[in-house]
């Protein structure tokens, strides 16, 4: 033993040993009791915070998009409805290499190498379990492209989902218009919460319109999710608080239109290589059997989203395809307005029926040199209210407008709807113009320009000047003609179905205050007279109106372009194209018990009733065909 | 050995030996401390299954790593304390050897070298939670008590230089860790009083010296522990994701495998460093405080084996072993219901991994060794 070990006092170091673990011992049961106090406090006192916070952690509302509502033509045909569209879709998390995964697809031409770093982009940006779209619509010989190619894509695969299209698109895109993508500005426009799960919301047409019937409502589902928010199957755990709650999503109400798809396509047909439009409306009851505008577009393009120069190429088209005429086209009326001012004429009356003038080719206001003059040069000669009528005679009505007076001529012409809104069921309609000497003096600034001159109201007569309108409201107007008075707000929504119960609910036709005439012979002279211009000897549209197993009523307008914007752009030959006079007309038919009005507006189609009348003449002669097979 | 017999004859006389005790006896085992060791085995694997998953894969191969801990247990208890007094000094060295090897040419395992392939991989460390209080011991054994300001410097090399080696793997929790073994030995020795308050008053320039030295995601730790909530995503989130799961638990707790924070991985480490909070969320208060009273009695046993050792090295051993898992076990709940930093300590005995398991195991096995292979009197 060591010198060291012997004088060691080994008591003493034990005693000293057994001090210290006591010692020890006390600061451990001291810092054991923080700990327990510590735990005291999370799970007794603070239990419902953390219950709450755990609960907050785990569970994720999870919105359900509803279907969207389908759209019915008058004979249940679907004009808009919901098809599975495939997409290319990637799932970060499932590929090992991006980057070279996207270059082969590219080599076999799924994707776009241009698309290559953004998509790349994409898919470090989200969560790597959430799937990224590669190509939004995939073709068939795609599909089959792929399907070959699959297993040397893990991770990549075609999914399902449910695109509007239109199954009849260009016939109807301007009534139904279409669905495109949510914007920032549409968020701001709807109730953010009701389109959480929606990706797609109405832009134009009844889509815009009916957004709020053809959407649905948004069901919720509660979705347990692990920390990194993916979410996990209910029956892959064991967890006894998981109950699944859920509250499906409604799908959007279906709406059923007055459009007749047959009608479209007769119209559409007609418009080809035309710029104008054709409006039908059920003078009964103010539906809208038929709208039209021409060049027309495919609205299916916009909810797949379309690339910038698509776009461009729409946007930029001369022809303006994606422009309603039918309800946003304002165009001189012409002569279409001149069996209201005859019926104004003799109700105020500044002329009977038998009232006779003599047309020698133009007409000059005492005191004034300058000409107005007639559409035919060599002038109609005698002519009464009939003849100035069925042959649109000029001068007749330049030489009852001063009698008229232009603040007259208003008030009737606004009585049948023209000048204001008619307050169709989409949105977007212009209200047109009809002047006046109130309506001149607010619209100018200057003070020599806000004055009335004689010779505005010469030209006003014969629906020219200031006076503008559009193709519906000349078809309304032509409806408040068959219906001697009685008038409907136009639409084209008559019905709306709940799609869950299948309840259909019937909208009414909303009349209008009825033009009501002193003395209502004088609707027997003018339509009369109307019946002439498409089926007497000497009707501007006789040819139109030959051969029919039904007596019609009609009234050309051929209205002059007084000027064309932009005119240094155009080429020599699209400059003589478009100053041509656009072509007009209005009709109505059968004329005892009317059951469809038109209006048809062809731009610088040059004659009302060469070119207008037949289209006109075609649409009444299809739908009175199919009318009477289907009473028979 | 006529003592020993002697020994044996008087407790022959006081309880009769069973089979059980007689086998015990044999192979050199503890029998409190083995039970209280197999109880928290247990219960640590039940509650394991749940954290891994149940993922069975795992839970099995946890539960051979156990095994061997276990065996490498019963071998060390097999071995007198006075043999491995012998080896102390050589188990120290080749420590410090391999501590150096692992910073020329470990291997990187989360972003620090910790790990060392010679065949298995092993982190060097582990020796050195041993190597450590066993070597302040052995230094100690022999020398008049309580130690002398000259020895405490040598005392100070033997601690601080395997310490700093591994701090700059980095892994300051470990390195602060075997610091504490060593430094429990010299106070369990018989420092002054007086010393280990000047000591404590040093600690705190030490203090900034060494948030100079530390790695900014150890400051990170240091300052989220402050304020969590500052930032939530980021280095707050394990403790606020804690602190969730064993608040939500309550008294009884969700259930076994039915902690939503567990399951659905809202909890970082579940299996490892954070498995206390898995417990506390699924078994409640009252799950936790069995665990703890289970670890309060181990260490008690601990305590009472060192108190009864016969010399003084066996008694500061197993002082310290006793002393330095029960702030395993301290620094572990504290950092996970967000008393302390997070510095990665897992919660002995429970916590997945088997290196750990094994040196904890190993410990015991010195503890055994003490206990059973005691003389009735000093020599």
């Amino acid at each position: 033993m060591s010198l060291l070990t012997s004088i060691k006092d080994h008591h003493a170091e034990k005693r000293i040993f057994v001090q210290r673990v006591i010692a020890a011992s006390i600061i451990c049961v001291l810092l054991l009791s923080i700990v327990i106090a510590r735990l005291i406090q999370l799970q007794v006192f603070e239990f419902e915070h953390y219950a709450e916070r755990s609960q907050g952690n785990r569970f994720r509302i999870e919105a359900l998009p509803p279907t969207r509502g389908l759209i019915f033509d008058r004979k249940g045909r679907v004009l808009a409805e919901n098809l599975p569209a495939y997409q290319l879709e990637l799932i970060p998390e499932q590929v090992p290499d991006v980057e070279d995964t996207l270059q082969r697809l590219a080599a076999i031409n799924l994707i776009n190498r241009d698309d290559i770093p953004r998509i790349q982009q994409l898919t470090k940006a989200g969560p790597r379990f959430k799937p990224v779209t590669l190509s939004f619509r995939l073709t068939e010989e795609e599909i089959a492209r792929f399907a070959i190619q699959r297993p040397r894509f893990p991770g990549v695969d075609f999914q399902p989902r449910l695109v509007r299209h239109y199954p009849h698109g260009i016939e109807v895109a301007h009534a139904i218009g279409y669905v495109g993508a949510l914007s920032t500005s549409d968020l701001n426009r709807l109730d953010t919460a009701a389109y959480t799960g929606t990706a797609h919301t109405g832009k134009t047409g009844l889509e815009y319109s009916f957004e709020s019937d053809l959407h649905g409502d948004t069901g919720h589902q509660q979705v347990i999710t692990n920390a990194r928010g993916r979410q996990i199957p209910l029956d892959s755990l064991q967890l006894q608080s998981a109950q699944e709650q859920k509250e499906s999503a409604t799908p959007g109400e279906n709406i059923y239109l007055s459009l007749d798809l047959d009608l479209q396509k007769i119209a559409t047909d007609a418009l080809k290589g035309r710029r104008g439009s054709v409006v039908a409306i059920d003078p009964r009851s103010g539906e809208i059997l038929t709208m039209v505008s021409a060049p027309g577009f495919d609205p299916n393009y916009f909810p797949l989203g379309m690339s910038r120069s698509q776009y461009a190429s729409l946007i930029n088209d001369l022809d303006q395809p994606l422009f309603n005429r039918a309800i946003r086209g304002q165009y001189p009326p012409g002569s279409t307005i001149k069996p209201i001012l005859a019926i104004s004429a003799l109700e105020t009356g500044v002329i009977t029926k038998n009232h006779r003038a003599f047309c020698t080719g133009s007409f000059t206001l005492p005191g004034s040199t300058h000409r107005y003059r007639d559409w035919k040069p060599e002038g109609h000669g005698s002519v009464d209210l009939h003849d100035a009528i069925t042959q649109s005679c000029d001068v007749y009505f330049y030489e009852i407008s001063n009698d008229l007076d232009i603040d007259n001529m208003h008030d009737w012409l606004f009585k049948f709807g023209l000048g204001h809104l008619t307050g169709i069921d989409i949105d977007g309609e212009k209200p047109g113009l009809v002047p006046s000497r109130a309506w001149k003096r607010n619209a100018f600034q200057r003070r020599e320009d806000r004055a009335w001159f004689p010779g505005e109201t010469v030209i006003a007569s014969i629906g020219q000047g200031y006076m503008l309108a559009t193709p519906l409201q000349l078809a309304s107007a032509a409806a408040t003609i068959a219906m001697r008075g009685k008038r409907f707000v136009p639409h084209l929504v008559t019905a709306v179905e709940d799609s869950v119960n299948g309840e259909r609910i019937p909208l009414t036709s909303v009349a209008l205050e009825d033009v009501v005439l002193k003395d209502s012979r004088n609707w027997d002279t003018v339509i009369g007279a109307m019946h002439d211009v498409m089926q007497g000897a000497r009707g501007t549209a006789r040819a139109a109106g030959a051969r029919a197993k039904y007596q019609m009523a009609g009234k050309s307008g051929t209205a002059q372009v007084f000027s064309v914007s932009q005119e240094d752009e155009y080429e020599e030959d699209e400059i003589a194209e478009r100053l041509k006079d656009h072509a007009l007309f209005i009709a109505f038919a059968p004329l005892d018990d009317p059951q469809i009005a038109v209006a048809v507006v062809i731009e610088n189609g040059s004659s009302g009733s060469g070119v207008a009348a037949p289209i006109a003449r075609a649409i009444m002669d299809k739908y009175l065909e199919s009318n009477n097979s289907a009473t028979k | 050995m006529q003592l020993s017999d002697t020994q044996r004859i008087v407790d022959h006389n006081a309880r009769p030996l069973g089979a059980a005790s007689r086998l015990l006896r044999r192979l050199h085992l503890d029998g409190p401390l083995l039970i209280g060791l197999l109880l928290i085995i247990s219960f640590g694997l039940v509650v394991l299954y749940s954290a891994v998953g149940a993922n069975m894969q795992l839970w099995v191969g946890q539960c051979m790593r156990l095994g061997v801990a276990l065996i490498a247990m019963v071998i060390i208890a097999q071995l007198p304390p006075s043999f491995m007094r012998r080896w102390t000094p050589w188990g120290y060295l080749l420590g410090l050897g391999l501590l150096v090897l692992v910073l020329t040419g470990g291997e990187v395992g989360k972003g620090a070298q910790r790990w060392l392939d010679l065949g298995v991989r092993f982190q060097p460390s582990e020796i050195m939670k041993l190597a450590v209080p066993m070597m302040a011991a052995w230094y100690l054994h022999e020398r008049t008590l309580p130690p002398r300001f000259s020895q405490l410097l040598v005392l100070g090399v033997i601690i601080v230089l395997p310490t700093v080696l591994i701090a700059r793997q980095p892994d300051l929790g470990t390195a602060l860790l075997i610091g504490v073994s060593g430094i429990l030995v010299v106070l369990l020795a018989g420092l002054s009083f007086r010393l280990i308050l000047a000591f404590g008053l040093a600690a705190v320039p030490g203090a900034f010296i060494l948030w100079n030295f530390m790695k900014d995601y150890q400051r990170q730790r240091v300052l989220t522990l402050l304020d969590p909530d500052s930032d939530p995503l980021g280095a707050g989130y394990n403790i606020i994701q804690s602190k969730i799961a064993i608040g939500s638990g309550g008294l009884f707790g969700k259930g076994w495998t039915n902690g939503s924070q567990a399951q659905l991985e809202f909890l970082p480490e579940r299996n490892t460093d954070f498995i206390f909070a898995v417990m506390g969320e699924e078994l409640g208060l009252l799950g936790l405080l069995s665990l703890l009273v289970l670890y309060v009695f181990i260490v008690g046993r601990g305590l009472h084996i060192a108190i009864q050792a016969g010399d003084s090295f066996s008694r500061l051993v197993a002082g310290s072993i006793s002393l330095t898992f029960f702030v395993y076990v301290f620094v572990n709940t504290a950092m996970v219901t967000g008393l302390v930093p997070v510095v990665g300590v897992p919660l002995p005995l429970v916590s997945f991994g088997g290196t750990s398991m094994v040196t904890l195991l190993v410990g015991f096995g010195i503890l055994m060794s003490i206990q059973t292979h005691r003389k009735l009197l000093p020599q």
